[in-house]
């Protein structure tokens, strides 16, 4: 499972001689590419792409198109352009639980600070002790880690949940950013070794010699060197933690602490079928950060799951 | 100059092998080792504890023995969020790697604006999780809702997806499907690495399409394919937020939409059964462990490793 993503990396390198002796003596590597027939299948096959794409797009944009609409043309209007506005919608729904949305928005940003904050150190400074150090029983704990990557939270929720009770934690953010501080999200320690173990060691190595420890090493060389991996794991706890549900469901149950999704959730529950309209458009507000994170890191995004197959 | 950094560095060495790194590595992953046994182990093994107890919160939990386990095997409900989530698994799961497969394949051809499709597939695998999304399906799928606007249009009279306990199943596994941009970026990235000289070759030889996608394509993406088959089983397995928005939190209609995690909720923190909630967590555990190792053990019979 561990190296299934790397697998194919080696597969260029070892062609077998008798195809690659039959391509080499093939006059044409590839098919001439500027016949009428290849260009018609090319522009036909950007229309069925794109048209896909709609198909799967059309909730959202449809969504979007429904949030500045009455909400009974909502159930009337499957086209895009709305045949009459209606941005009260957005104040409407705004105001419609017992805090104004921006609590929740600022609620749901907090939790979401401290988990950015809390995966990127704790996870960083382990996934360090795995990539570099020495110590026994390091291939032991590391596989140890690993599997607590598979394990279902839903296994240890309860005993979670009378613990964090226990400490007069409910009702307050700490157990959903202190399990953070506490690299508990142990697939970015493994993003993170994986990375960490492609800058050459040589670096470390000179930076000894300079009289550096591993606390100057850890800072001053292997952290700016592995912005990327940083990024890719600041991006996905964003996102994970946004949308997260199931936690903050059984952690948050007062109406001052909702984050977005909870406050979404009491929204849907209390709304009958005259408040479409204003739902939709909080739905909207809701994914907005999200869809901005996506837009300006794509980059990060498309590496991180291309490396290690998450979400 | 040289002699002097050769003996600083097997005097550095010499001091690495007399130390180790044994104290730096207790501080790099004290954090994590305080995560592990506070937050993963000893909830995993109270949970287990609580699996031959009677707890509600209120009182100190007695001990029952395995009445949980027996009660358990005599729900009704229990084997419903079973038969439920399996065939969510099941059906949705291979659909969902079949259409990233697919995609992964169209968009391999080295066309123009490939970095553009991928997001617009990838987006919803993004935005998929969340309430908002699950609401959004309530809507379009129910008695007034978009799909039945757009069946209305082509004369076709819908019923409500969502409330009806047929097909209320089946929207969620639609929503599923419809988030497989994450498999298909791991395929393409899969694709890349397949040698176009193999196709080349097959190509002389005289295979077609088909051919190549049979004996070349599928053969050397079998390890990635087994991968996301690992990763979207157990994440589909654990599916919760969807459902429990799609029903109101309730699984209904009919228990029809009742996943295994949404029944463990109702029990563990609804009903406060935390004892029984336990049981089913600890057997959710085993299920999902059972999985991955019948998966493993399977893909002695299918994954070829091309080295």
């Amino acid at each position: 499972m561990t190296d299934a993503p790397a697998r194919p990396e080696s597969r260029p390198a070892a062609p077998r001689p008798s195809l690659s002796d039959v391509a080499a003596s093939y006059p044409e590597r590839r098919p001439p590419r500027r016949r009428t027939g290849a260009a018609v299948r090319r522009v036909l096959r950007h229309v069925a792409l794109i048209a896909f794409g709609l198909v799967m797009l059309y909730p959202l944009l449809w969504m979007l198109a429904s949030s500045f609409k009455p909400t009974e043309l909502i159930f009337r209007e499957p086209g895009l352009i709305p045949t009459e506005w209606d941005f009260g919608n957005y104040t409407d729904g705004w105001n419609a639980l017992l805090h104004p949305f921006g609590h929740y928005l600022l609620n749901s940003a907090l939790v979401v600070l401290g988990s950015v904050l809390g995966n990127l150190v704790s996870c960083a400074m382990a996934a360090y002790a795995f990539a570099r150090l020495k110590f026994r029983g390091r291939n032991l704990w590391f596989a140890v880690m690993l599997m607590s990557i598979m394990l279902p939270i839903h296994v240890i929720i309860v005993p979670q949940y009378i613990l964090f009770s226990s400490l007069s934690w409910i009702n307050t953010f700490l157990p959903l950013i202190v399990p953070k501080l506490l690299a508990t999200d142990a697939f970015f320690i493994f993003l993170m070794v994986q990375f960490f173990r492609g800058i050459p060691k040589e670096l470390d190595e000179a930076a000894r010699l300079d009289g550096c420890g591993h606390g100057r090493i850890f800072l001053r060389i292997m952290l700016p060197l592995s912005l990327p991996a940083l990024a890719t794991t600041a991006i996905f706890t964003f996102i994970w933690t946004w949308n997260d549900f199931f936690s903050q469901l059984i952690f948050l149950t007062k109406p001052d602490m909702y984050t977005v999704p909870i406050a979404l959730r009491t929204f849907v529950d209390a709304t009958s079928n005259s408040s479409w309209g204003p739902l939709f458009a909080m739905s909207i507000v809701s994914l907005i950060p999200v869809f901005l994170v996506f837009l300006f890191g794509q980059k990060y995004l498309v590496k991180g799951i291309a490396t290690t197959g998450i979400k | 100059m040289a002699v002097i950094q050769e003996v600083a560095r097997t005097r550095g060495r010499g001091e690495e092998r007399r130390k180790g790194d044994g104290r730096a590595a207790a501080i790099f992953l004290a954090p994590w080792f305080a995560g592990l046994i506070l937050i993963t182990a000893f909830p995993l093994v109270a949970s287990l504890y609580l699996s031959f107890t009677d707890y509600s919160l209120l009182e100190a939990p007695s001990w029952i023995g395995i009445e949980n386990y027996t009660r358990m095997f005599e729900d009704p409900r229990f084997f419903q969020a079973l038969k439920v989530t399996f065939t969510y698994v099941l059906v949705s799961v291979p659909l969902q790697l079949a259409a990233a497969l697919a995609l992964a394949m169209v968009l391999d051809k080295g066309l123009r604006g490939l970095a553009f499709y991928r997001s617009v597939y990838y987006l919803p695998s993004l935005l998929g999780g969340s309430v908002a999304i699950a609401i959004l399906w309530r809507q379009v799928f129910g008695a007034d809702g978009l799909v039945n606007q757009v069946l209305g249009f082509f004369g076709v009279e819908g019923v409500g997806w969502v409330s009806h306990p047929d097909y209320a199943l089946g929207t969620l596994m639609v929503l599923n499907v419809w988030t497989f941009g994450a498999p298909m970026i791991i395929f393409l990235a899969g694709l890349r690495q397949v040698p176009a000289m193999y196709y080349e070759a097959a190509s002389i030889d005289g295979a077609g399409a088909w051919r190549r996608f049979r004996s070349i394509t599928v053969p050397l993406l079998t390890p990635i394919i087994f991968f996301n088959l690992v990763l979207q089983l157990i994440g589909a397995f654990q599916s919760f937020t969807q459902a429990f928005i799609v029903s109101g939190g309730t699984g209904g209609p009919v228990d029809s939409t009742l996943f295994y995690t949404l029944y463990l909720y109702e029990k563990g923190f609804s009903s406060y059964e935390m004892g029984y909630a336990s049981a089913m967590a600890w057997f959710l555990l085993l299920v999902v462990a059972g999985m991955t190792v019948v998966n493993f053990l399977a893909s002695k019979f299918w994954v070829f490793y091309d080295d």
